[in-house]
């Protein structure tokens, strides 16, 4: 009978944590909240920075569960400590007691509504960068008539002590620009804005992706936050920013625009962590013992962390400690249980 | 008309989508790499000319996409094309050639006096 | 435009307004420019609706055109708050509510200073102290007196004899909602609706039949600020944002404009007269302007009082046209009567903007 380990969040870290601590020999419980496995991922349409289909990376994993026991549409009713397991109750009414839990909860996307001055849910035009990727994967035809000019926005939800995120969320840049650059791909005589306030293209081959959005596409970045959006009379949006480089106000008539909504903690962080008494940053996220060599381990014993729970992460970063935990919760529960 | 003592400021926003550009056009299509500009400021802060005089390449191409080159353009009458700021472009644009273009295509080797 | 939206954003930004016993004090300057809209404002409040609202007359400006002038320092004008404070702990209320925009500002502004840093409420204690021999306590609730036709608006629509519907059509007025700066740009929680969709007029106008005009400036300053108009030379730059917003509103055809703040409607009225007489334009319809009004002065007309018992022929832009489309019957000949009928001189009619 091989050892039971208890995985909250079944995203990208949880699964691939999961596939790993089986190939290892334990058997995992993977929970998560939503009818389907997947998380954000499963969601996306392409990713940077090669175009590659999100469904090609997550289908794999998904073909992979054989030995791992998960539990979709279930929550965590109650953790406690018990010596020196962990009892967790689910929500379907049954419970383990295992040694170790990972948590892959992940992230929760920013609520653009909370961004009063953009007009998200009040003028039709304005959309989020989620619903975008929703849209370039249905291929359906476009849901606006008369697009001509299209903005994004980056930083909707991060940087922003107004909204309650100060952190950066990562991957947004990068994003906007892969979105302008397949938007640019579908319609060539679309005119595109991208709003920046700095360019965040820190991954391999992002700046690439930079290049080719302004030679190939000639999309237009302007430097400078976009700070109102109107509607006019026939429903187009009025988008004012400044041009920070040039040092003139803008006002710009747009036919849709683009939110790049940030990431922001997990709505079950603070829950999560009254129970099992973990620590939280000033910023929402789990703090793990070190933000540098031990991003996988917590504070408390037995508890372990993987992916966006512990701040904004690419999909390889989030891979890439999801073996980092799983390595680490083998070894841990390796070391003979204290006396 | 009666005299207020005052009247109406003209407004500084631009409004670019009013703006049509034939003749950036004209330049990107002599000088393709002009897009590339990231406006990082390298060329303006090795300029020769910009020492002394109010030459400042950043601002000429910018302006020339907002379509308001009128304010930016007599500032290159003070390039000696020495090419410092080509050294030193981390997008590798040949801004000499692009120099060159933009009085090519903006009119600046006519022999009239440009109004500052 | 998807009006759940605005909804939502307005259920989040909710004021608690207390139904009775108010300590009202008054404008410097709106007894001049709309002489009957504080009138109105106590003859609805109490007549209509039966509420004790107290006013003395020992009570003063709150210092806030000298202050934001920079004519007075930040001390002297929180040691005027303080006493006009202390005159209503003396009367026995907790709620207070003032006229102005300006002031419910300075008022929200000083309370959230002293709170901040009690080292300086103590020293302000003193200074009125040692000036008066007053003591006073804070208020529980500070309101503008728009919020309270705001809480009450629901029950002046049932006494109304008129609404905002353009009679001849049976369709709702477009009204243009403009609210003073003071009100939710600085503090937006102590807004109805917050700050970039406040609903305070918005709900008076829906109440009351009239069908709200969202436009792109629709939060763009009148222009009116307090140094910018003070100097002459300096009004181009107040009247040039009362032009943006015009040029703006004008596509969406508002038949009308309220407003909640002293300066706002002075401007937004007077300065159609001046674009009209520097450029030639008018933004109403056949050459008269749009009409704007205060919210006390919109009540009153809902309520069926006489338009020139609500000062209404103090504006420069005339309000004939849109009374003539509510159906409000009225005398053109009594306009320009004094009391008791005495005739006052009718005003030189200005050349490019037209006026009854």
């Amino acid at each position: 009978m091989s050892q039971n380990v208890v995985v909250i969040g079944g995203g990208p870290a949880g699964i691939e944590a999961s596939r790993k601590l089986r190939d290892l020999g334990y058997t995992p419980i993977l929970i998560e909240k939503e009818p389907v496995l997947g998380g954000h991922l499963a969601r996306w349409d392409r990713l940077f920075p090669d175009g590659v289909e999100a469904r090609a990376v997550l289908r794999p994993m998904l073909e992979d569960l054989d030995g791992i026991k998960y539990f979709t549409d279930t929550e965590i009713a109650s953790i406690n400590r018990l010596k020196d397991t962990w009892v967790v109750k689910l929500s379907n009414g049954l419970s383990a007691q295992v040694r170790a839990i990972l948590l892959t909860t992940g992230f929760d996307l920013f609520k653009a509504e909370k961004k009063e001055e953009y007009g998200y849910g009040i003028y039709e035009r304005v959309i989020t960068n989620a619903e975008l990727e929703d849209w370039f994967k249905s291929g359906a035809a476009p849901q606006f008539d008369k697009v001509h000019t299209i903005g994004f926005v980056h930083c909707v939800g991060s940087r922003d002590e107004k909204a309650g995120n100060r952190q950066c969320s990562k991957v947004c840049c990068v994003t906007a620009v892969k979105q302008a650059c397949e938007f640019k791909e579908k319609y060539p005589d679309l005119t595109v804005y991208c709003f920046y306030m700095d360019l965040r293209m820190f991954g391999r081959k992002y700046e690439d992706l930079y290049l080719k959005a302004q030679k190939e596409h000639g999309v237009r970045f302007v430097r400078g936050r976009v700070s109102e959006v109107s509607e006019d009379i026939d429903g187009h949006l009025f988008v004012k920013a400044e041009d920070t480089l040039f040092g003139k106000p803008l006002k710009i008539k747009m036919d849709m625009l683009v939110l790049m909504c940030g990431m922001a903690p997990a709505a079950s962080t603070p829950a999560l962590a009254r129970m099992m008494s973990l620590s939280a940053g000033e910023d929402g996220f789990f703090l793990p013992q070190s933000l540098v060599s031990s991003p996988c381990t917590s504070s408390r014993e037995g508890v372990f962390f993987a992916g966006s729970a512990t701040g904004p992460k690419t999909i390889p970063e989030t891979l890439g400690e999801a073996a980092n935990a799983a390595l680490a919760i083998d070894r841990y529960l390796k070391t003979p249980e204290k006396a | 008309m009666i005299d207020f003592g005052y009247g109406l400021t003209p407004s500084a926003t631009l409004r670019i989508e009013n703006v049509k550009n034939p003749r950036f056009m004209e330049l990107h299509a002599l000088e393709p790499d002009v897009v590339k500009c990231i406006a990082c400021g390298s060329c303006a802060a090795s300029c020769s000319a910009g020492c002394f005089t109010e030459m400042n390449l950043r601002r000429v191409i910018l302006s020339l996409q907002r379509g308001r080159e009128k304010e930016t353009l007599p500032m290159l009458r003070h390039c000696m094309l020495c090419g410092k700021c080509q050294l030193v472009c981390p997008r590798g644009i040949n801004t000499r050639h692009l120099i060159l273009s933009i009085g090519k295509v903006y009119g600046l080797d006519k022999k009239e006096e440009v109004q500052p | 435009m998807i009006y759940q939206g605005k909804q939502k954003i307005w259920s989040e930004y909710q004021k608690e307004i207390p139904t009775d016993d108010w300590f009202y004090v008054r404008s410097c300057i709106r007894q001049s420019f709309f002489p009957a809209s504080e009138k109105m404002f106590l003859e609805i409040l109490r007549n209509r609706l039966g509420k004790n609202v107290y006013e003395t007359p020992s009570h003063t400006t709150c210092g806030g055109i000298a202050y934001h002038s920079e004519a007075i320092p930040q001390e002297t004008m929180m040691t005027i708050i303080a006493r006009q404070f202390a005159l209503m702990t003396e009367a026995g209320y907790e709620n207070y509510v003032c006229s102005c925009i300006t002031s419910f500002g300075l008022y929200t502004e000083v309370m959230e200073d002293w709170r901040e840093f009690p080292e300086l409420e103590a020293k302000i204690r003193e200074n009125l102290w040692k000036a008066t021999k007053r003591e006073f306590k804070i208020p529980k609730y500070l309101a503008h007196a728009s919020d309270l036709i705001y809480k009450f608006r629901n029950e002046i629509a049932e006494q109304a004899k008129f609404r905002l519907v353009n009679k001849a059509t049976g369709e709702p007025l477009r009204v243009v909602e403009h609210i003073g700066c003071h009100y939710s740009k600085m503090f937006p929680s102590k807004g109805v609706g917050g700050a970039e969709y406040p609903y305070v007029l918005a709900g008076m106008v829906e109440s009351w039949g009239g069908e709200v005009v969202d436009y792109p400036e629709r939060r763009h300053c009148c222009g009116f600020g307090f140094r910018q108009y003070l100097v002459r030379a300096n009004r181009g730059y107040s009247v040039s944002n009362t032009h943006k917003k015009f040029e703006s509103m004008e596509p969406f055809k508002p038949d009308m404009i309220i407003t909640n703040c002293p300066g706002c409607p002075y401007f937004l009225d007077r300065w159609q007269y001046v674009i009209a007489e520097q450029t030639g334009k008018t933004y109403g319809e056949n050459g008269y302007g749009i009409p704007v009004f205060t919210y006390e002065e919109v009540a009153g007309l809902v309520l069926g009082y006489d338009p020139w018992d609500l000062g209404l022929q103090t504006h420069q832009v005339a309000v004939e046209p849109l009374l003539d489309k509510m159906g409000i019957p009225y005398h053109p000949e009594d306009k320009y009567k004094g009391l008791n009928g005495k005739e006052l001189q009718r005003p030189e009619f200005p050349m490019n903007i037209k006026c009854c």
